[in-house]
């Protein structure tokens, strides 16, 4: 084991800003899921809501992009 | 630092998943400068033919039954134009043609990207920040156009309790000015991602034991990538016409 306490730093923060990640799974499979059970429900009104489902999926997503953006500035960047 | 991550090879091998998104002068080791023709212009440049390619020298021929480019060419446009007519509404129709050249840039810029050994453009937030800054200064300026002062409406949400009014405000401030930062992050970190996942892959594919595991996870992960190249354009140009709705009418 060598390197300082700094490079430690940086390592276990790139692995906490992975957690985000994860989350946004969570947000986009609660999107996708629930859009689904509700197109079960109604087929016919399922086909129009594809570009919101798409938007939806978007903001979800975008967050854990934000965290996995975190991860690489902590890795590559600082 | 974190150069481990891909030598697990051992014999000299090691791929660093992050290389293949390094900007090289594209002739000689000279120094980057404003005007230096690297990777990134080759391939931004070859984004651009292929659109010309498909929109200008497929469709020429102006068959009733279309050729394979020509039918390719007349799906994206009805794809796209009826997305614009949704999403926008009949009057965003007008601006169909700025969402149309995006929607093709970003599709090729992606699927280029994928070809083994070529370069992404996408993937750096160089490139998609500019898009998404051009969207964004198209939005304000034809918001403020379109409807004068009224366009300040977006961030007065006047179905809310006054009392609420204020906080909202900044909300929508803020996730506003945030937009083209969103717009922009989404499509080069779902590339970026996506790439570096499939060199890491590769690094595994050097070591023996794992080889056909890793073979196999990368056929698989290269399937959701030509997915995800497709969905990330696809959410691009959708949010442009979202952001474009907002422009053309403010308030809720």
């Amino acid at each position: 084991m060598e390197g300082d306490i700094a490079n430690m730093g940086q390592f276990i923060g790139a692995g906490l800003a992975a957690i985000g990640s994860g989350a946004a799974a969570i947000g986009v499979g609660h999107v996708a899921g629930n859009f689904l059970s509700g197109a079960l429900r109604n087929p016919s009104a399922a086909a129009a809501q594809t570009a919101t489902l798409f938007i939806g999926i978007a903001f979800a997503e975008a967050l854990g992009i934000f965290s996995f953006l975190v991860a690489l500035l902590l890795m590559f960047a600082v | 630092m974190a150069g481990e991550n891909g030598a697990e090879g051992g014999s000299g091998l090691s791929i660093h998943p992050m290389d293949q998104f390094i900007v090289k002068p594209l002739f000689g080791d000279g120094p980057v400068g404003m005007f230096t023709v690297t990777n990134v212009t080759l391939w931004l440049a070859l984004a651009v033919g292929c659109v010309a390619l498909l929109m200008v020298i497929a469709t020429r021929g102006r068959n009733i039954v279309p050729s394979r480019g020509q039918s390719v060419a007349e799906l994206a446009y009805g794809f796209i134009y009826k997305m614009v007519e949704d999403v926008s509404g009949r009057d965003g129709l007008k601006y169909f043609p700025y969402i149309m050249t995006l929607f093709l840039f970003i599709v090729f810029a992606n699927f280029l990207g994928l070809i083994p050994m070529s370069f992404t453009t996408t993937s750096h937030i160089a490139v998609t920040a500019v898009l998404a800054l051009a969207v964004f200064l198209t939005v304000m300026v034809l918001g403020f156009v379109k409807n004068g002062a009224a366009f300040l409406g977006l961030f007065w949400v006047s179905s809310a309790p006054l009392a609420l009014r204020p906080v909202l405000a900044i909300i929508e401030l803020i996730s506003f000015f945030v937009r083209p930062v969103s717009h922009s992050i989404r499509l080069a970190g779902n590339i970026m991602a996506g790439h570096a996942v499939l060199k890491v892959f590769a690094g595994f594919a050097a070591v023996t034991a794992v080889a056909p595991l890793a073979i196999i996870g990368m056929v698989g992960v290269y399937a959701l990538e030509v997915l995800v190249a497709f969905i990330q354009a696809y959410v691009f140009t959708i949010l442009t016409c979202v952001y474009l709705k907002d422009a053309l009418h403010p308030g809720h």
